[in-house]
């Protein structure tokens, strides 16, 4: 009877947009023969981005920098998104790619929901993720590295999350924070510092503002507020009232204070 | 060789018409109201999980009539074909009215070519940034497809109910208003208590996503129990 429908096929459990769109040969083609790579090929990178955990919610900030090799390619790239109303997603890594993963996993959360009617359970929006990242294995092996960043919240628990990954799909929980990208050894030292777990949002605002601020003091990729040209650090919170982006004004104050001290 | 009967065209057509008004006529009906908020969808439905109104995309929402894997059917594929074109192009391109003719095309088809044809009747609205952009389209068991204006309804007693909104509907009623009109038109038609009622909202402003299911709170107030008495119609 589906066939009869639109030329889907009919679904089976665990069927999911990408499965869909594969099947029509719509879908993203992650397996680029070895060869058809130039070596050389210089894509924009998208550098440093972070997740911190705070009482009754999770903070997640991401530079504004992309880079291909020594040069700077974009100014203003987005890499911090809201992925449903209480998960967001960053990406650091091939951007271009990155970008698509997005996409991508915005669409597949969002089509779940609506043909199941409920969103996915928080553990399993981050599974989905890292078989997303597992896909794109052969493109990672080729230089083409994304690795994502996930973070939320179990409304019905009350609970917030930070989970990162590796190139290969690997999935892991962090208790405090957790940073990915050329800059994130850098923000994970300076949040080892300053964390504490019962730090309320506006400090978790400042706090990982400001660990990008340390991160771009050491790496050269990542860039730190921007002052001059008036770019600041995208910054979204993730609490009982959903995903919501923070106030440019509080996050240009947050940007002032912390290059203050650094100077 | 056996030559198969000739049916004559018409005969075919009135056959098939017959047998997927009757299952229809089973179906209990589904409003749809463009209102000041945005556009309301109301559903008589004693279930509370097997809903018959659903989101399909931002400003886009599905409810059907009739039976429920068949319309199901076709929400899962109005999903998939909204989430496809959004995916490919940008959110903005998905439109009711590509849907509409999508599910006006699929069900022709099945009535003229499918053993039997859907005994379904769906409805397709899309919430505008003004009243004048929303839109609600209709189509039944045999493909035709309605562009509907203001208030339209689905199933079994949809021209009743229809008959009664047009009575009672003049400018653009607010939400609360537009419930009580429903509800009242629903009574007046059914003659009876109404056994439960499902009923979302697609939101004018708001975030991306403006779908919205109203909670029984929201609906408290044409709740069975507090029903005005007035219709004085035996029930």
């Amino acid at each position: 009877m589906n066939s009869d429908l639109f030329p889907f096929g009919t679904p089976f459990p665990g069927a999911g947009f990408t499965e869909l769109i594969r099947s029509l040969d719509l879908g993203p083609d992650w397996t680029f023969d070895a060869q058809s790579v130039p070596a050389g090929l210089h894509t924009p990178d998208a550098t440093t981005v972070l997740a911190l955990r705070y009482d009754g919610g999770v903070v997640m900030v991401g530079d504004r920098q992309a880079t291909a090799g020594y040069d700077i390619a974009h100014r203003h790239v987005q890499k911090v998104y809201p992925a449903d109303s209480y998960s967001a997603v960053a990406i650091s890594g091939t951007a271009g790619l990155g970008r698509e993963l997005i996409r991508l996993f915005k669409t597949e959360l969002e089509h779940y929901e609506k043909l199941e009617g409920v969103r996915l359970s928080l553990d399993g929006k981050a599974t989905y993720l890292a078989r997303m990242v597992r896909s794109q294995l052969p493109l990672a092996l080729q230089g083409f590295v994304v690795v994502p960043l996930f973070c939320g919240i179990e409304p019905e628990l009350e609970t917030s999350h930070v989970f990162t990954f590796d190139a290969i799909g690997g999935r892991y929980e962090e208790q405090d924070f957790g940073a990915a990208g050329s800059g994130s050894r850098e923000a994970r030292s300076y949040l080892r510092t300053v964390y504490h777990p019962d730090c309320d949002q506006t400090q978790a605002i400042n706090h990982s503002v400001a660990a990008l601020v340390a991160a771009a003091g050491q790496d050269l990729a990542t860039g730190g507020p921007d002052l001059r040209r008036g770019i600041y650090p995208n910054v979204f919170t993730v609490s009982a009232a959903g995903v919501q982006e923070t106030d440019p004004e509080i996050i240009r104050a947050a940007a002032e204070v912390a290059l203050e001290v650094t100077r | 060789m056996t030559v198969p009967f000739y049916v004559a065209p018409e005969q075919l057509v009135k056959d098939r018409a017959e047998y997927a008004r009757k299952g229809i006529a089973r179906g209990r009906s589904i409003v749809a109201m463009e209102v000041r908020e945005g556009v309301l969808l109301l559903a008589e439905n004693p279930s509370r999980t097997l809903t018959k109104i659903s989101e399909i995309y931002d400003r886009i929402a599905f409810a059907g009539v009739g039976k429920y894997n068949e319309f199901e059917s076709l929400r899962v594929a109005g999903i998939r074909y909204a989430d496809i074109k959004g995916y490919q192009y940008g959110r903005r391109d998905v439109t009711a009215k590509s849907l509409a003719s999508a599910f006006s095309q699929t069900l022709g088809n099945i009535f003229v070519q499918g053993p039997k044809p859907f005994e379904v009747e769906v409805l397709v609205a899309e919430v505008g940034p003004t009243i004048n952009e929303d839109r609600l389209f209709k189509v039944t068991y045999d493909g035709t497809l309605y562009d509907k204006r203001g208030y339209t309804a689905i199933g079994g007693q949809a021209d009743e109910l229809s008959e009664q909104l047009g009575e009672r509907y003049q400018e653009t009623p607010a939400l609360d208003e537009a419930l009580d009109m429903a509800a009242q038109a629903f009574r007046q038609v059914e003659e009876r208590a109404i056994s439960g009622w499902e009923a979302a909202l697609l939101e004018r402003e708001g975030p991306p996503r403006r779908f919205r299911r109203l909670s029984s709170d929201d609906l408290e107030s044409i709740a069975d129990g507090e029903e005005p008495s007035e219709n004085g119609a035996g029930k």
